[in-house]
């Protein structure tokens, strides 16, 4: 008997706005020029961060920071189609998305300086603390979705995380259950080429992260990373989708790192300047200009005025953020149950912390 | 001779065993390019090629799942768990496998694989990146548990924990990766496990540590300047511990401290209290002191130093007992 197909898949890859700056218009998503203005304005604001944090690093004035550039549009794209009320499981490098999701820049500075009340959520968004052992957070985002679709609350959940993640079983228990259960949540999985030093091809003999989503009956794309229209739409339908009862998504955002794995990381050690070189060629914020510049959304004075309020927001933070007193001893033993056990209490004691 | 630190000493302990026997491989994340995230293993895949020094997926279930069927089969594997915070998420296939092979096929399978990972606090690092979960791991049966203090060691406790027939879990003390330096030598040797070392021998007081707090401890006993004399016992095996070492010492002294940087209850000073109590308790002329850290998930860099314990710490146990 001859051998029959069961299902023929296919995996899809999403691009609107390519290298150049030129648009498809027929994918193009409903945007107005505000909107657009405003994520070209969050993009520069976060790269502008994330520059002056390495650089403080470098200074001995922060502790060890986790770079995110090169993947800006995956962090402020998807972060634009959500509501405060919907919930972020974010990952150690997505300092830019804590940003967009309004957690104070002060705060994420405390964080990566090694004060864990940077951590510490404002009450009017969702925003979990996020994951440092990796991948252990994507299926907190499958409980939360679920217990949202439980008590018919309208929220989403989004996790972040990168590629090497997803060899983790972790992922896999995540997308199992995320299909069984059809819970309204989005993996967000920012593909930037490599775990510290492990290319992409040695972390999964797949040839893509999005055709794993397969595996478990849920939709899965691949967006171009570095193009945040692409990221937008692809977050939009998803998160629409998923409002809608329908459902996961797999989103496989294809970008690159265009910095270090973290301020203790040489990358030079691992890739090629030669590839480097290529991918800034792609970078996402040259792009939108382009694009901009094109639609007159954008000239030199708007440019010139964006990177100035952008510097001065995080000098500001910059400057609060140095004032700010050591926290308390005390933190280290208040927050680990509610209320403290008799041996905390007598360690306490024996360290003279009152 | 050679000057090595505890991180070239462990690269040496490899690339020792990775000659003498061709069934040793070193497997794990970033191990094989990049040397390893402290490069533990530099050099090694290109000595060795990518073979016998491999790079893992992002899998820590998976590297030790892997690594006892590796063992199983035939081959010697060395792990490295990048950071001890992530040995935890191979918990399962060590406590529930590579603990209970040798006993679950009476013998018939045994899982002689080494994890090494660097572990301990005071070094202004990550969250989950300065655990010490080194009772956790003793107080699982069918596991041994190493913790080296200073290049020799860790090169021939390395090198023993490899060649021994089970399982072992070999804690790298991070904060002393550089720290100390050390003439090593460059021929084969081992360092036994299960074997305490007397550091510095004392007649008023015994001096309990392992790993990095060892440093603190030898410290400690440096500025109190012959005020009394102390034994100092690195415990440098913690399962299974030398309690013929400890035991003797502290019936000689009657007096004893025991420091460590995990947290205290149920961290294993609780264990050798136990033993101590069973086995010399007639001796003791004060209670066991134990310096340690509180019952709290360790903090990050900010609050470390009130975590964990310094020089001034033990020498505040050490007159607590001294003055009884
Ligand atoms: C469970 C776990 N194992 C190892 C590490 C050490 N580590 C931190 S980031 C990283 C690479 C992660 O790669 P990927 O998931 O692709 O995300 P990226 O860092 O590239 O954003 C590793 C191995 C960790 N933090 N957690």
């Amino acid at each position: 008997m001859p051998k029959k197909v069961l299902r023929d898949f296919k995996v899809e890859y999403l691009q609107i706005l390519d290298e150049n700056g030129n648009c498809d218009d027929a994918l193009m998503p409903k945007l107005s020029n505000e909107e657009i203005k405003k994520m070209y304005e969050m993009l520069v604001l976060v790269r502008v961060f994330d520059q002056k944090a390495f650089n403080m690093q470098r200074q001995g004035r922060l502790g060890t920071y986790i770079q995110f550039k090169g993947q800006e549009a995956c962090q402020i794209g998807s972060a634009a189609v959500l509501e405060d009320d919907d919930w972020i499981f974010p990952m150690y490098r997505n300092s830019g998305l804590l940003i967009a999701r309004k957690h104070p820049i002060v705060q994420v500075l405390q964080y990566w300086n090694g004060d864990e009340r940077g951590m510490r959520a404002p009450d009017n968004v969702n925003n979990f603390p996020i994951a440092i052992s990796v991948g252990t957070h994507v299926i907190h985002a499958v409980g939360a979705a679920w217990a949202a679709k439980l008590q018919g609350k309208k929220q989403v959940a989004v996790t972040y995380f990168g590629e090497g993640a997803t060899s983790k079983g972790d992922f896999h228990e995540a997308m199992n259950f995320a299909g069984v259960y059809s819970a309204p949540c989005v993996f967000f999985c920012e593909n930037n080429q490599f775990a510290i030093s492990v290319p992409r091809a040695k972390q999964t003999h797949a040839e893509t992260i999005a055709q794993k989503a397969i595996a478990y009956g849920i939709e899965g794309i691949q967006v171009d990373g570095m193009d945040i229209f692409a990221v937008y739409k692809a977050a939009k339908d998803a998160v629409e989708k998923a409002r809608a009862g329908k459902g996961p998504t797999l989103i496989e955002a294809y970008a690159y790192r265009l910095c270090d794995h973290s301020t203790s990381d040489d990358a030079s050690r691992y890739r090629s300047k030669e590839e480097f070189e290529a991918w800034v060629k792609k970078d996402s914020l040259e792009r939108l200009e382009k694009y901009m510049r094109k639609k007159n959304l954008l000239d030199d004075a708007y440019k010139q005025k964006v990177l100035e309020s952008s510097q001065q927001i995080i000098e500001k933070a910059v400057t609060e953020f140095e004032k700010i007193q050591p926290p308390d001893p005390k933190d280290m033993f208040k927050y680990v149950y509610a209320e403290m056990t008799p041996q905390q209490k007598e360690e306490m004691e024996e360290l003279g912390i009152k | 001779m050679v000057v090595a630190n505890i991180v070239q000493a462990v690269t040496m302990g490899l690339r020792q065993e990775l000659k003498r026997d061709k069934k040793v491989i070193v497997l794990g994340e970033d191990v094989g390019l990049n040397g390893g995230v402290f490069r533990a293993t530099d050099g090694l895949q290109k000595e060795f090629g990518p073979d016998r020094v491999i790079d893992t997926p992002l899998a820590e279930l998976g590297i030790v799942g892997a690594s006892i069927g590796l063992a199983v089969n035939g081959m010697k594997p060395v792990a490295e768990i990048q950071f001890s915070g992530f040995v935890y998420a191979g918990f399962d296939q060590l406590l529930s496998h590579a603990a209970r092979i040798r006993m679950r096929s009476r013998g018939r399978f045994t899982c002689p694989m080494v994890l090494r990972t660097p572990y301990g606090t005071g070094i202004r690092a990550l969250e989950l990146h300065c655990e010490s979960g080194e009772a956790l791991f003793s107080h699982i049966a069918g596991l041994k548990m190493v913790v080296p203090s200073n290049p020799y060691d860790a090169k021939g406790l390395l090198a023993a924990a490899i060649r021994d027939p089970d399982p072992v879990i070999f804690y790298e003390p991070m904060r002393i990766y550089r720290a100390i330096k050390q003439d090593i030598p460059e021929d084969e040797y081992i360092v036994p496990l299960g074997k305490a070392n007397v550091i510095h021998q004392g007649d008023d007081l015994t001096l309990i540590a392992w790993g990095a707090m060892v440093k603190t401890c030898q410290d400690a006993i440096q500025k109190l300047q012959g005020k009394y004399s102390v034994e100092i016992i690195d415990l440098r095996t913690i399962n299974p511990y030398d309690a013929e070492t400890v035991i003797s010492s502290v019936k000689k002294t009657g007096r004893c401290v025991i420091a460590h940087e995990a947290p205290r209850t149920a961290g294993f000073a609780a264990e050798l209290i136990a033993s101590i109590n069973e086995k010399a308790l007639l001796s003791l002329h004060a209670p066991v002191v134990r310096v340690t850290g509180p019952d709290v998930p360790i903090p990050l860099a900010k609050l470390e130093g009130h975590y964990l314990p310094d020089v001034n710490r033990i020498i505040k146990g050490i007159e607590k007992v001294m003055s009884f």
